[in-house]
């Protein structure tokens, strides 16, 4: 990682784990205070970041468009959630060591499945292993037989909504459309402490920055650059000697682990999950933090769950009606306007100004050729080819 | 094995697509480092008879060999090519989003092309050399950090040409590579692949009958998905049946289309 | 007592003027007397003879016993039962009109007080309801309505009254309508099981086996249960009973053939315009479910339009809806096209968030302007009710409708497609953009006119969503995921592959639901996609060969 690079990142890091903390930690009356509000607000902004930036390797880096990552985020949140309510116990509304949905349901014995969850470390390991496994198999077999393209995002939506639909039946077990909720500790430590609060924040912080950390190592590796070729020639990559089925597989199960991981950081925060967070508008809105932070640069991503998200949380308490149109705006503006996202659209700003800079202090030749091998790549991918089939 | 000295041996292959027999009963191999030009008219099974080498298209029946002993059947297209086979497409298929380097680098032959290698393998022992040597052997040494996407479309053609050279195959299969060229560009291409014949072996399918006299020491007429005839350019050229095929079929055509 | 009676009745006779018929027989004008009496068992057993008289004049005593309007009065020393009429007051005095209880022949203007009201009570009202319904359903015995006729016989039928056999035998004569025919001989039959000697239940169990009447299984399952019943008895309800359970099979088979046909030709519909576009232009427009609600928000618009200006022509508001909806989105979709899905040719994935986009502005647009409620379509008359296939199974119009209607959607694009010079033009752009653009073929007109086909395909089948389906702003989003399906299904090359894929997603659909439920059906759908695309990556009918991957 080149210098400028690791000191951006680390002056983010702190800022986000060690700073925001701090400032929350401080007397209300401190101008810097940051209430315990905003604190959890940023906490699941980060916690979608998390996804975001695996969602960004999968298609921003290898152009596989995925509108199912609801389904993974889903499963980390149901996951950590089961051990959650477990934790509850007997002090739930109906004082019985079944979680409460249960009761209703008239649920006598807690179903076998549930019953690990008692154990912190399998909740950890299942918040990895369940998604990360089932997008094993999900993967294998899409990639397997070669569907790519619009089939596999089309296939992968189905998926969002075979999950809500299966989440939303009461025989699952999983409460139904109400989810799970009504948290009260998480290993051991109350929920309702703005302490814990703070600490789930900075954990999500931490997890944060060492995912990028993980992400950048793969694209700076021989993989992400196979990764990159794969989206600009699969055909290529086939006939070269690797594998695209294995290499897609890798970073699809890799961007379900990180969906996992941050719906597992997410419910905690929220103090809620319900099968409405793993439907098909919340998988594709995720697409669109992607791609309005700029795909294929992990900032951006990041930049834009963050953005993304905080402009919801701001538009729907003020102008509820909006939002839609907003977030179908932003879908059709991103696209047609600013392909590579924020990210891109700075950076070719950026260029332009010292390139402007530039010939005005000197009557310099363009230097377009002078870019980096090893300079984080903005652009966008170049047209997909599509092949246009005769109807017979 | 029936065929010590060959590098690839097709026997009684069929290949159909829909009903259409792309290939038909096909009998076709190559000696070790030898330089063959497959030519045919529009629809013989050119391309597919290079599918079928390189792992894309499967056929019905019929055996396809690689080197003494190699049965090319059940293997996957990457896997064909780890085993030393490269493929240069018609239309050039580069990595436009990666630097020229890049697209070499990637093209390399080494000992494992999968995930978790790719992952953790750095820059092995004279890597960078190879790199280099590649690129000036198709003359693309100076414009290595460039974006592959931004060169011309005979660049494009050459770094393909250069990456599966990377690959260090032992039989090169090359599909109409002067489409779309120059004549200077044409001309080097030529030399290109003469250079490359002389420690591998080389199939080439063209049209262009110039270029293939300009390089081809042993000439296949494919017609209807099977060998027509094979031999010398010249001899091949003067042979009453191809002169039937190309020009024949084009008065039938004519006739046909009023 | 008796003797008075025996004078009334003459009395009453004379009065009414009429010959004394079996209507007025003793036992009816005695039971007349006892209807005042204090003893309430013999007040119902008097109910019942009058009842079971079947007179039409008798029961309509009985409706006025019901109604509290049944007086009596001493005449002289014997008590006279009388209907009473119109109340009116004259000083402080309430006066009554009132008429005699057979022949409601005017008696004059008496005090109210002069007469004691017989009161029916509830025991009372129980012992008459019978007499008045199974009346009522004579009557409609009688309707022009075959369908009220039918309602009357089954009705009968299940009440299987000993008395009503004469009137059953009446109708079957009379009756000209097949199928009501059959009803009324399953009522003979359902009253002679019931009532009948063992020759008589034999023959009715056979005739009910032969009508194959779902609604005799009951008595059958009792008469081959019953050990009083002779063997003969038992062994004929028994095969009246598998006749029977035979039939029910094939009328499940074909309800599940015409459930998965009908839910195909909505999925067809639906997946038609889709797999044109994506066929043609290679856009994934995730609009499309949109384009369906706009079609379907136009139908509403239609019908309010009728409702509103030409009441008496509402039937009729459908006709135009089809092509209204029809052009509404074609208009939209050549909206979008034009402005811009034009720009991202060639790059599908680009496409499909574009289009994910509008079709969210579309959706809140519909919220925003007609609320997020769903709002009410009705059928017009001619697209409501059923078609009565077979005994046991009747099909919704609606779905028949539904059914042609995509069946004469695929007919048309095939027509326009290979028929039409415009056709000719969409395909030579699809096959080869370049070539065709220089022999003068207009690209963009081309893709212009795809679009808004497709477009207007989907607003045609939200407009026939209309028919069996709630229409709200989020219509598409539940139809959408469903067609999607079906076009990766199908594959891209041909229409036979969409049509197929509907046909075997929707045949499938309604054949596992049964056994798993709607979710999981759903689910299992998506599996056996998934594991069908292992073997046919690009679907049912790919473009294969060396063009297909180039």
């Amino acid at each position: 990682m080149p210098r400028r690079e690791a000191v951006a990142l680390g002056v983010a890091a702190l800022l986000l784990v060690v700073a925001l903390p701090i400032c929350n930690a401080l007397p209300t009356s401190s101008p810097l205070h940051l209430s315990d509000f905003r604190l959890n607000l940023f906490g699941k902004f980060l916690a979608y970041a998390i996804l975001a930036l695996g969602l960004d390797l999968l298609w921003g880096y290898a152009g596989v468009l995925s509108l199912g990552h609801g389904v993974f985020f889903g499963l980390g949140a149901y996951a950590m959630g089961m051990h959650l309510m477990l934790e509850i116990g007997a002090k739930s509304v109906y004082q019985s060591a079944l979680p409460d949905f249960m009761v209703w349901n008239q649920v006598k014995e807690l179903p076998l499945f549930w019953r690990p969850f008692y154990s912190g470390a399998f909740t950890l390991a299942a918040i990895v292993l369940v998604p990360g496994l089932f997008a094993l198999a999900f993967g294998f077999l899409a990639f397997r037989s070669r569907i790519r393209g619009v089939y596999f995002s089309i296939i992968t939506q189905a998926l969002a909504l075979s999950a809500w639909l299966v989440f939303n039946r009461n025989e699952m077990r999983l409460g139904g459309t109400n989810g799970l909720a009504d948290f009260k500790t998480i290993f051991g430590f109350s929920l309702n402490q703005a302490s814990t609060q703070r600490g789930l924040y900075a954990v999500t912080a931490l997890v944060l920055v060492v995912a990028y950390l993980v992400c950048r190592w793969i694209t700076n590796s021989r993989a992400g650059k196979v990764l990159v070729a794969i989206r600009d020639s699969e055909t290529r990559v086939l006939f070269s000697g690797y594998s695209p089925a294995r290499y897609k597989l890798f970073v699809f199960v890799v961007s379900a682990v990180l969906a996992g991981v941050a719906g597992a950081l997410y419910a905690p925060q929220v103090g809620i999950i319900t099968p409405a967070k793993l439907g098909v508008l919340p998988s594709i809105e995720m697409v669109v933090w992607v791609a309005a932070g700029g795909r294929g640069t992990l900032v951006g991503a990041a930049l834009g769950a963050f953005g993304v998200n905080w402009m919801q949380s701001w538009l729907t308490t003020s102008y509820p009606d909006l939002w839609l149109l907003f977030l179908g705006g932003l879908f059709m503006g991103v696209v047609l306007f600013f392909p590579d996202g924020l990210v891109g659209a700075l950076a070719r700003t950026a260029t332009r100004m010292m390139r402007l800079t530039r010939s005005a202090s000197s009557t310099a030749t363009p230097t377009e050729s002078a870019r980096s091998r090893e300079a984080p790549r903005t652009g966008h991918p170049r047209p997909e080819p599509v092949s246009r089939t005769p109807l017979q | 094995m029936t065929s010590t000295g060959s590098i690839i041996y097709l026997e009684d292959v069929t290949v159909s697509y829909d009903g259409f027999k792309a290939l038909s009963r096909l009998n076709f191999y190559m000696d070790r480092r030898e330089l063959r030009v497959v030519i045919g008219p529009n629809g013989a099974g050119k391309t597919t008879l290079l599918d079928v080498i390189s792992g894309r298209a499967k056929p019905e029946h019929g055996r396809v060999i690689f080197g003494d002993h190699t049965d090319l059947l059940p293997l996957r297209e990457n896997d064909i090519a780890g085993l030393g086979i490269g493929r240069k497409f018609q239309t050039p298929s580069v990595f436009v989003n990666l630097s020229v380097w890049d697209n070499v680098e990637l093209s390399l032959k080494r000992a494992s092309k999968g995930v978790f290698a790719t992952l953790l393998e750095r820059d092995a022992g004279g890597e960078r050399e190879r790199i280099a040597a590649t690129l000036a052997t198709v003359g693309l040494a100076d414009k290595a950090a460039r974006p592959a996407g931004a060169l011309s479309h005979g660049e494009k053609q050459w770094l393909e040409i250069g990456m599966v050279i990377a690959q260090d195959p032992e039989l090169l299969l090359v599909d109409e590579p002067v489409a779309g060229m120059t004549d200077e560009e044409t001309s080097r291409t030529g030399e290109l692949l003469e250079s490359i014949a002389a420690d591998r072996s080389v199939l080439v399918i063209e049209h262009d009958m110039e270029f293939v006299r300009q390089i081809a020491r042993k000439v296949t007429v494919l017609h209807q998905g099977t060998v027509l005839c094979e031999g010398p350019v010249d001899q091949v050229q003067n042979d009453p049946r191809v002169l039937e095929v190309y020009i024949g079929r084009r008065r039938e055509g004519t006739n046909a289309h009023g | 007592m008796t003797r008075s009676l025996l004078l009334l009745s003459l009395l009453v006779t004379w009065l009414a003027g009429v010959p004394a018929s079996h209507a007025q027989s003793p036992e009816a004008l005695k039971a007349l007397a006892d209807l005042a009496a204090d003893n309430a068992e013999k007040r119902e057993a008097a109910v019942n003879v009058l009842g079971g008289t079947r007179d039409p004049k008798w029961l309509e005593l009985l409706a006025a016993l019901r109604d509290g309007n049944v007086y009596a009065r001493t005449q002289g020393k014997a008590l006279e039962v009388v209907v009473g009429g119109t109340k009116s007051t004259k000083g402080d005095a309430e006066l009554i009109d009132i008429a005699s209880a057979y022949t409601r022949t005017a008696l004059g203007t008496v005090p109210v007080a002069s007469l004691t009201e017989i009161a029916a009570d509830r025991r009372l009202r129980i012992a008459i309801k019978p007499f008045l319904d199974a009346d009522e359903t004579r009557a409609q015995l009688a309707s022009a309505d075959p369908e009220r006729r039918r309602g009357a016989a089954l009705k009968l039928g299940h009440q299987a009254d000993a008395s009503a056999a004469v009137v059953v035998e009446a109708a079957i004569a009379k009756e000209s309508v097949d199928r009501v025919r059959e009803t009324l001989q399953q009522a003979q039959a359902l009253i002679r099981l019931a009532h009948g000697q063992a020759a008589d239940r034999i023959l009715a169990a056979q005739s009910l086996g032969n009508l194959h009447s779902f609604d005799a299984m009951p008595a059958l399952q009792g008469l081959a249960a019953d050990p009083g019943a002779s063997r003969a008895e038992r062994d004929a309800a028994t095969h009246a009973i598998r006749q029977i359970e035979r039939w029910s099979l094939l009328v499940r088979t074909v309800e599940t053939l015409f459930q998965g046909a009908s839910l195909a030709s909505i999925l067809l519909l639906m997946a038609l315009g889709l797999a044109i576009v994506f066929g043609l232009m290679g856009v994934i427009n995730m609009a499309h479910g949109e384009l369906m609600a706009l079609g379907a928000y136009s139908t509403f618009v239609v019908q309010n339009v009728f409702r509103a200006r030409w009441p008496e022509a509402f039937d009729a508001y459908f006709v135009v809806a089809l092509p209204v909806s029809f052009v509404v989105a074609a208009v939209v979709g050549v909206i979008l096209e034009r402005g811009v899905i034009r720009r991202l040719y060639g790059r599908p994935l680009e496409t499909l968030l574009l289009t994910w986009g509008a079709s969210l502005i579309i959706q809140q647009g519909l919220r925003l302007w007609f609320g997020a409620a769903n709002v009410d379509v009705s059928s017009p008359s001619w697209l409501s009710g059923g078609f009565a296939l077979m005994n046991g199974l009747t099909l919704p119009v609606n779905r028949l409708f539904i059914i042609a209607l995509a069946a004469a959607s695929v007919g048309g694009m095939y027509g326009l497609l290979f028929r039409t010079g415009a056709g000719l033009r969409i395909r030579a752009v699809t096959q080869n953009r370049a070539m065709s653009a220089c022999l003068g073929v207009r690209a963009g007109w081309v893709d212009a006119t795809t679009f808004a086909l497709g477009a207007g395909l989907a607003g045609l089948a939200g407009c026939a969503l209309t028919q069996i389906g709630n229409v709200g702003p989020s219509l598409g989003q539940n139809y959408i995921v469903d067609s999607f399906m079906v076009v990766v299904t199908g594959g891209v090359g041909k229409l036979a592959g969409t049509i197929l894929a509907a046909a075997g997603i929707g045949g499938l659909n309604k054949g596992i639901e049964p056994a798993l439920g709607a979710v999981f059906a759903k689910v299992a759908i998506l599996v056996m996609v998934i594991l069908f695309l292992q073997r046919r990556p690009a679907g049912l009918f790919a473009t294969r060969g060396r063009s297909a991957e180039a």
